[in-house]
């Protein structure tokens, strides 16, 4: 049990900087999700912490202690690897039991340890197999009791989900849930795959090109994205974004969408920024509802648009509309829907949907 | 209704080249065999002897006695497995730095292998006159280094290659499961790296065991190789064609064992089977 404290953090090659002065507190106990696009800097932040990369500056603290200079080996983690990397000279309960005989436990207790681990992953019918003989949701099960066993005060996961099939991965993203919940060990867990963030996460830390974008509960990121980036990465189907101009208006304070209607704001939701200003809308799928009853609903305005085409997933349908210049796209009920070319009322919640500064891309 | 059975086809164009090359290989083999044993009247009868009456070992023991073949054995069997194992082991280790560490940057790498580009020629009178003033001259050591380092380019950038498409992730693993780096490179490098070895002391050896240049200018009288004892039989009085086919398939006996051996790690070995698990 651990906590990692990371400051000023550097990593460069050559004269690229993968990783750009990372500030990062992560409490014992808590599951933190690094997230990002690909090439973001999410493997050598969670390399760095593993000791398999040197860094170029700042400092790591692992459980109070400063590893900069200590070798992985020392630093008591555990790291499960996006391949698995299981030695595949080496039987199951071999690789399970490598790290323990590596530090020099004595062979009772490996044994003990190596079988109450295989016993929680399921995998006891599989000890004397070699890897090539398993599947690849059983060696990602290997994988993780060869973490597991070894007690570890820190776990590292850097993508581990990313080689198994859809089904395999929702299975074993629940596993790793619990795996959490019954050891309540600090785990780094890092994906490219924002459901995977959202549900595994305690806390999210979402990066891009090096530096964190924004960090919090996975559900602040959702509702109250920093930043066009962090809105546009989290959710599925995606955020659309409207650029518009505010625009006073008799008292009122309105988005002028560029080509379409005018938006009035709810009160307290009327960002502090100059009139004519270009900002930019940011909707969800959920924010927008088919219209009931003569007038909008508190927070919400009215508007009308025609339906592009529909998408059922069968417990909800994706309609797209067209507004102003853009696409928005709204989820409604599966069989609540109606036809393509059909003009129909829409209530858009302006209290729930984000707004940004055009230029700076930042909220509002 | 009888069963309709398809007839095998022979695949008589497979055997015909087959056949054909077996007997390119296997005919002359067959005929230094012969003639080692054959009585020295029966070399060029005609028509051709093709198995002796009377099967003689005189030959053997001459060559090997008497042209002190044997002592060339064993002279080669001591610099060759002496240069395989330094060769090898100092090349497996060397590769390993460059392909892990990227050890001298992207050009170290190329410029041992351009060693090999080096014809022996250019280096082989300077080698002559730095190992007389050292008094390395003829002796086993003195083999024993030129080899390793002659064969040092092949066995770095055969292990070199065998590294690089093993995963990194697997001794990251091992370091992070406790290993010092030695003890990564020892359970988990090396045993996976175990074909490509066999295959790089495999060519070492073969490179050692059939190398005459070197041995004909840094040796004489006593730390001679095999190669250099045929010199003996075909230059002075007309050619000892018994004496020479019996110390030529002595020559061949440890590389057929050796091949014997190893014929299953040579092939992993030789084509870089993939190691993921
Ligand atoms: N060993 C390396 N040498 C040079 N550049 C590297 C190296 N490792 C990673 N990078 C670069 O650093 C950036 C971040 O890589 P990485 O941390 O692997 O991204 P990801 O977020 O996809 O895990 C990428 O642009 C990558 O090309
Ligand atoms: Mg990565």
């Amino acid at each position: 049990m651990a906590d990692v404290k990371i400051k000023g953090l550097y990593k460069r090659y050559g004269s690229f900087e993968a990783v750009r002065g990372i500030d990062l507190d992560i409490p014992d106990g808590e599951f933190t999700v690094l997230v990002g696009p690909s090439g973001c800097g999410k493997s050598t932040l969670l390399r760095t912490i593993a000791g398999l990369e040197e860094i170029s500056g700042g400092e790591i603290a692992i459980g109070g202690e400063v590893v900069n200079d200590m070798r992985p080996r020392d630093r008591d983690v555990a790291m499960v690897f996006q391949d698995y990397a299981l030695y595949p000279h080496m039987t199951v309960r071999n690789n399970i039991g490598f790290g323990l005989k590596a530090r020099k436990m004595p062979q009772p207790e490996i044994d003990s340890r190596v079988d109450a681990a295989a016993t929680m992953l399921g995998i006891t019918a599989l000890m004397d197999r070699l890897p090539r003989q398993i599947s690849g949701g059983q060696r990602q099960r290997v994988a993780i009791g060869r973490a597991v066993v070894r007690n570890p005060r820190l776990f590292l996961f850097d993508e581990p989900l990313s080689n198994l099939d859809a089904q395999l991965r929702d299975e074993m993203r629940g596993e790793i849930k619990r795996l959490h919940r019954d050891i309540s060990t600090t785990m780094i867990y890092v994906t490219h795959d924002q459901i995977e963030a959202m549900t595994l996460a305690d806390r999210i830390v979402l990066m891009r090109d090096g530096v964190i974008e924004q960090e919090g509960a996975p559900l602040d990121l959702f509702e109250r994205p920093a930043t066009t980036f962090v809105a546009g990465f989290l959710g599925s189907p995606k955020m659309t974004f409207l650029s518009g101009r505010m625009v006073r208006v008799e008292g009122a304070v309105t988005i002028a969408l560029d080509d379409g209607p005018r938006l009035p704001l709810p009160e307290g939701r009327i960002p502090d920024v100059a009139d004519g200003r270009a900002v930019i809308l940011g909707v969800r799928p959920e924010h927008i509802s088919r219209a009931t009853g003569p007038a909008a609903a508190p927070g919400s305005a009215r508007l009308d648009a025609v339906i592009e085409f529909l998408q059922p997933t069968g417990s909800r349908t994706y309609a797209t509309f067209r507004l102003g210049r853009a696409q928005v796209m709204a989820e409604f009920e599966a069989h609540d829907t109606g036809r393509p070319g059909e003009t129909v009322p829409l209530d858009l919640n302006l209290s729930r949907a984000s707004m940004f500064d055009a230029a700076t891309q930042r909220a509002i | 209704m009888a069963s309709w059975v398809r007839p095998r086809r022979i695949p008589i164009v497979r055997i015909v080249v087959i056949a054909l090359f077996l007997a390119f290989v296997l005919a002359p083999l067959y005929w230094v065999a012969i003639t080692s044993i054959k009585p020295s009247d029966d070399y060029l009868a005609v028509p051709p002897v093709w198995f002796p009456d009377a099967p003689t070992m005189v030959h053997y023991e001459a060559a090997l006695f008497a042209y002190r073949g044997l002592q060339g054995l064993i002279n080669s069997i001591i610099i060759s497995i002496s240069a395989t194992i330094l060769s090898v082991s100092v090349g497996t280790l060397m590769a390993y730095s460059l392909a892990r560490f990227n050890t001298g940057g992207q050009h170290l790498s190329f410029w041992v292998l351009s060693q090999r580009f080096l014809p022996p020629i250019a280096i082989i009178l300077p080698l002559f006159l730095n190992y007389r003033l050292v008094g390395l001259q003829d002796t086993h050591v003195g083999m024993i280094v030129a080899y390793t380092v002659f064969t040092l380019p092949v066995s770095v950038w055969m292990m070199f290659a065998y590294f690089r498409q093993m995963p990194r992730s697997l001794e990251e693993a091992a370091l992070v499961d406790g290993c010092t780096r030695w003890g990564a490179l020892w359970s988990v490098a090396m045993p996976l790296a175990a074909p490509g070895i066999v295959a790089a002391a495999v060519f070492t050896f073969i490179a050692c065991w059939t190398e005459f240049f070197f041995a004909l200018v840094l040796t004489s009288r006593n730390a001679f190789t095999l190669p250099t004892v045929f010199r003996a039989f075909l230059s002075f009085q007309g050619a000892q064609y018994g004496e020479a086919s019996a110390l030529a398939i002595v020559s061949l006996v440890p590389s057929i064992i050796l091949g014997v051996l190893v014929q299953k790690h040579l092939v992993r070995g030789l084509t870089l089977g993939a190691v993921r698990g």
